[in-house]
């Protein structure tokens, strides 16, 4: 039999708290290590009272989700926290907020409602938006009509094992261009699939169909994440944990 | 003078690098001044990679020290890896500091912390990015001054024609002199211009200015002369001496980064000094006399780093930590302090000794008992004898049996490899030490569910040590060594299954051996291996030595001596050694005396416990020293604690883990 600590088990999650938080700035280089390392110290200066594990190292509850490439900037990552006591949501939010670096900031706070299904489920798309210094937006709006009218764009992308060979068209559900302050700006909605298809793998379609190659590294901010609707939207995630919050408990607890 | 941010030219090219995070800076606790407030500007680095460099103590001590004064500011900056530097020469990007991105180029000093030689080819490396002459005389005012500190400035003579400065010793107030002596130039209106401002800080206490002094050398290669080529500067340059710890509490705020780094905890440093007397150990011998922080002193900086940091884990440092006076009681109440926070307390151990046991089941009482590290550095008892590290084999299996009795699964023992007298019978002892340890182990444990790791490197002379005289192993022998210790490890596989292995080959320690007792004629061959393309020399991946060979054979050719020559040649004791104008307050005599004790097998005894014995450091420096007890106690944190507002979302949680995993740092810095 394995081993076990002695003392009696760590006491249970009491509450399931669902945050959105940003990757901003020079923060757009941190990775999803970095990010978690970043929250769980945080977490530790906001004196959250997190539930942990059992277990000889016991780790603090937290479930990550789809986290953003090292490099792409976003308004929308969404993480869990499991309380070992009950709190306040924006409590929590504003002590958390504090304790992260700047361009780590914590928007949203939110209990997860009893019986309304795992967080994940309800994150199957990124809205992203590609800014492309140096690219006409003639050039761009060209290259997305190429792109959509493909049935499929075959791309090389980068994996553990090796160069690994995906649809990218698949997994586009739109895709305009615009432009702003002399630079074209890719808006694209992309479904979550496995292997993820990320902004390098769309813009590589982008090169494949239309000879697109922007002179810049691009830019990439996750705008939004969540189902899509049936308006090919990305609908809120944490809107059904808020309905079902202002229903039971009606306005919120002040701090 | 407003000074650019590189950020927006950086920003493009980190979207090409690996590891991005670490050229961001924003790290917790970093600090940030506006550039036209203060008169003084310091670019702190530590040259090795941001991970390596952001835990690094001393720069911390110093990033706060200096940005607490009004008329100045520190920024920091790191080793730039080879992807990054490649795009920013490209570019045309400088070597940037983090806090703004600020060229380093524009920055009053830029302060290099040596904590060994291998970091030397970064030093030109990073010169070399930020647009700064690699040679002092090129540089003019409007260049950084140069300044080396670290344990590895007491023989800078490597790096004599690429820093304007090194200072010797501990860095805290010797970093505010030389900034008043910079304002007041820069107050002048800057009179006499760089040699003038080299003059005047050369007569700062602990400051070193290598292009005032010239050396000749004799036919036989050795030093014949090293005099001052100006009347206004030191003969001799004695190294500085913080005292009274208690009034230095730094960090206070330590830095907390992003990215991951090679320590994920905070550190208190406990004492500073060692008088064990440990022959091989520079860092001993370099930083006496003993002086402690208090108990209550270590209590508060333990609370007031955690709580400004997050960390889960403190780790009480100092070169022998368990030999602090209060270190039982600092144990016991901090260990309580903490129960059921999850905070983890960490000891590095390096004696063996039954107490050692006895404290690190005490920091980990409610929690994990993984691993425990031991270091008896030397193989048998004689050549312990030799290095004045003395144990019996008998006590080195029973503590560390008992260590395993206690219910510790994973033991570690760190050896050394090369010592002077050594041969192959010493270094076979290791492994018969280690079947013993694995047999009664087992039986203590009552499981064959225990481990015990073997690390062992070779051994490297250094300057201001009893050894260093003495010639150095050749790479030959120290791979010749380790392999009869693996095999007879091997030997018994029911056995050898359980004992773990780890060492180097022993190439890179006869480099790192040319560095440390090198003279200024080895500054050639840095400069060359660094044309060549070395860098990051204490990664395994980058340093090659057969590019340090070869720039060693032709660079020193032209003198006479090869590398050889300042490897495994044994010195006189009337030779002048390279750092023999530096002071680091030890007598030579008492040094070279301490050396025959070591060839008699003669042990000397620790001076906090018996009589001085003269070494010469406290009436050559006018220090003492500080130890306790001070028979005060830890306020416990109820108290620490109460008055202080209570965030709604404030809380501890009753969880308990406190794990002890007792690690020293590896003894050879190779990745
Ligand atoms: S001078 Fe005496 S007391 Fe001071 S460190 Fe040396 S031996 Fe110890």
């Amino acid at each position: 039999m394995a081993r076990q600590p002695d003392g009696p088990p760590p006491p249970p999650t009491v509450q399931r708290l669902r945050l959105r938080y940003t990757k901003r700035g020079p923060l757009r280089f941190a990775s999803h290590r970095d990010l978690a390392r970043a929250l769980e110290r945080a977490l530790r200066r906001a004196q959250v009272p997190m539930a942990f594990s059992a277990g000889f190292s016991p780790h603090p509850k937290i479930s990550y989700m789809g986290a953003a490439p090292t490099g792409a900037a976003s308004e929308a990552e969404y993480v869990e926290i499991g309380l070992a006591e009950r709190r306040d949501p924006e409590a929590v939010r504003v002590a958390l907020d504090a304790s992260l670096p700047p361009g780590i900031d914590v928007l949203e706070c939110v209990e997860a409602s009893a019986g309304g299904g795992a967080l994940a489920d309800r994150l199957d798309s990124t809205r992203w938006r590609i800014d492309l210094a140096g690219v006409e937006v003639d050039e761009l709006d060209a290259a997305v009509r190429a792109l959509l009218a493909a049935e499929t764009v075959v791309v090389a992308k980068r994996t553990k094992n090796g160069p690994r060979d995906i649809d990218a068209r698949a997994a586009v559900v739109s895709a305009a261009a615009s432009g702003e302050a002399g630079r074209a700006i890719l808006h694209v909605v992309v479904r979550q699939v496995t292997p993820t298809v990320r902004p390098d793998d769309v813009l590589a379609a982008l090169a494949a169909v239309a000879d697109l190659h922007p002179p810049l590294p691009p830019r990439a901010v996750r705008e939004a994440q969540g189902r899509l609707d049936d308006t090919g939207e990305v609908a809120d995630p944490l809107g059904p944990d808020r309905e079902a919050g202002s229903r039971c408990q009606g306005e919120p607890q002040p701090v | 003078m407003t000074v650019e941010s590189l950020y927006p030219r950086l920003e493009p090219l980190l979207a090409q690098v690996q590891k991005p995070i670490q050229y961001v800076g924003g790290e917790l606790n970093a600090q940030t001044k506006p550039w036209d407030a203060v008169r003084v500007h310091w670019a702190l680095m530590y040259p090795d990679a941001y991970e390596v460099g952001l835990p690094n103590q001393g720069l911390m001590i110093l990033y706060e020290v200096l940005n607490e004064r009004a008329d100045a500011l520190a920024e920091r900056t790191y080793a730039v890896w080879p992807d990054l530097a490649g795009l920013m020469r490209e570019h045309g990007v400088g070597q940037f500091t983090l806090e703004n991105h600020r060229p380093v180029r524009d920055f009053d000093f830029l302060g290099v912390s040596f904590a060994t030689e291998l970091g030397y080819t970064n030093l030109l490396d990073a010169l070399d990015l930020a647009g700064v002459p690699l040679h002092a005389v090129d540089r003019d005012e409007t260049h950084p001054v140069v300044v080396a500190g670290g344990h590895a400035a007491f023989n800078p003579e490597p790096v004599a024609d690429f820093v304007d400065c090194a200072v010797l010793g501990d860095g805290e107030q010797v970093v505010g002199d030389m900034t008043d002596v910079h304002s007041a130039w820069t107050a002048e209106g800057r009179p006499g211009g760089r040699t003038e401002l080299l003059a005047r800080l050369s007569r700062v206490e602990g400051v070193y200015v290598p292009q005032f002094y010239a050396v000749s050398y004799a036919a036989d290669g050795t030093i014949a002369s090293f005099t001052p080529n100006r009347d206004d500067v030191p003969t001799r340059v004695a190294k500085r001496t913080v005292m009274d710890l208690d009034e230095w509490p730094y960090p206070k705020q330590p830095l907390v980064p992003l990215a991951e780094s090679v320590h994920e905890r905070m550190s208190v440093e406990i004492f500073r000094g060692c008088t064990r007397g440990c022959r091989f150990c520079q860092a001993g011998m370099i930083t006496r006399p003993v002086r402690e922080r208090t108990i209550t002193g270590i209590g508060s900086m333990v609370d007031a780093g955690l709580r400004a940091t997050g960390y889960e884990e403190v780790g009480l440092l100092s070169l022998s930590s368990a030999d602090h006076s209060e270190i039982g009681q600092v144990a016991k109440e901090l260990a309580d302090r903490y129960e059921g926070t999850n905070t983890g307390l960490s000891l590095p151990s390096t004696r063996v000794d039954a107490f050692n046991v006895t404290l690190a089941n005490e920091l980990s009482r409610n929690g994990r008992r993984s691993g425990l590290t031991f270091a008896p550095e030397g193989g048998s008892e004689r050549i312990r004898r030799v290095i004045n590290k003395t144990v019996s084999k008998e006590d080195l299996v029973r503590t560390v049996t008992t260590a395993y009795a206690n219910g510790w699964r994973q033991v570690k023992l760190y050896f050394m490899c090369g010592l002077p007298t050594e041969t192959d019978e010493d270094v076979l002892e290791i492994a018969e030490l280690a079947v013993e340890v694995i047999r009664a182990g087992r039986e203590a444990a009552g499981s064959k569910d225990i481990r015990c790791t073997v690390s062992i490197g070779g051994f490297v002379p250094k300057p201001h040590t009893p050894f260093q005289w003495a010639a150095q192993a050749s790479a030959e022998t120290i791979d010749h060594r380790l392999r009869v210790l693996r095999d007879a490890i091997n030997a018994d596989r029911r056995i050898g299954r359980s004992i773990g292995l780890r060492y180097h080959d022993g190439k890179p320690g006869v480099i790192e051996g040319l560095l440390s007792r090198g003279d200024r004629r080895v500054g050639r061959v840095i400069e060359r291996v660094w044309r060549d393309g070395g860098h990051f020399d204490g990664w395994s991946e980058h340093f090659s030595y057969d590019r340090w060979a070869t720039a060693a054979a032709e660079e020193l050719a032209p003198f006479g001596v090869d590398l050889a020559w300042y490897t495994t040649r044994e010195r006189g004791e009337h030779e002048q050694l390279p750092w023999d104008h530096l002071e680091s307050g030890l007598d030579k005599e008492w040094l070279w005396d301490d050396w025959q004790e070591a060839l008699n097998e003669d042990e000397v005894a620790d001076c906090r416990w018996t009589p001085c014995y003269d070494c010469g450091v406290c009436p050559t420096m006018g220090t003492e020293i500080q130890i306790g007890p001070t028979g005060r106690s830890l306020i416990p944190l109820a108290v620490v604690g109460a008055g202080r507002p209570q965030d709604p979302a404030v809380g501890g949680g009753p969880q308990v883990d406190v794990a002890v995993d007792a690690a020293v740092a590896d003894p050879v810095h190779t990745h």
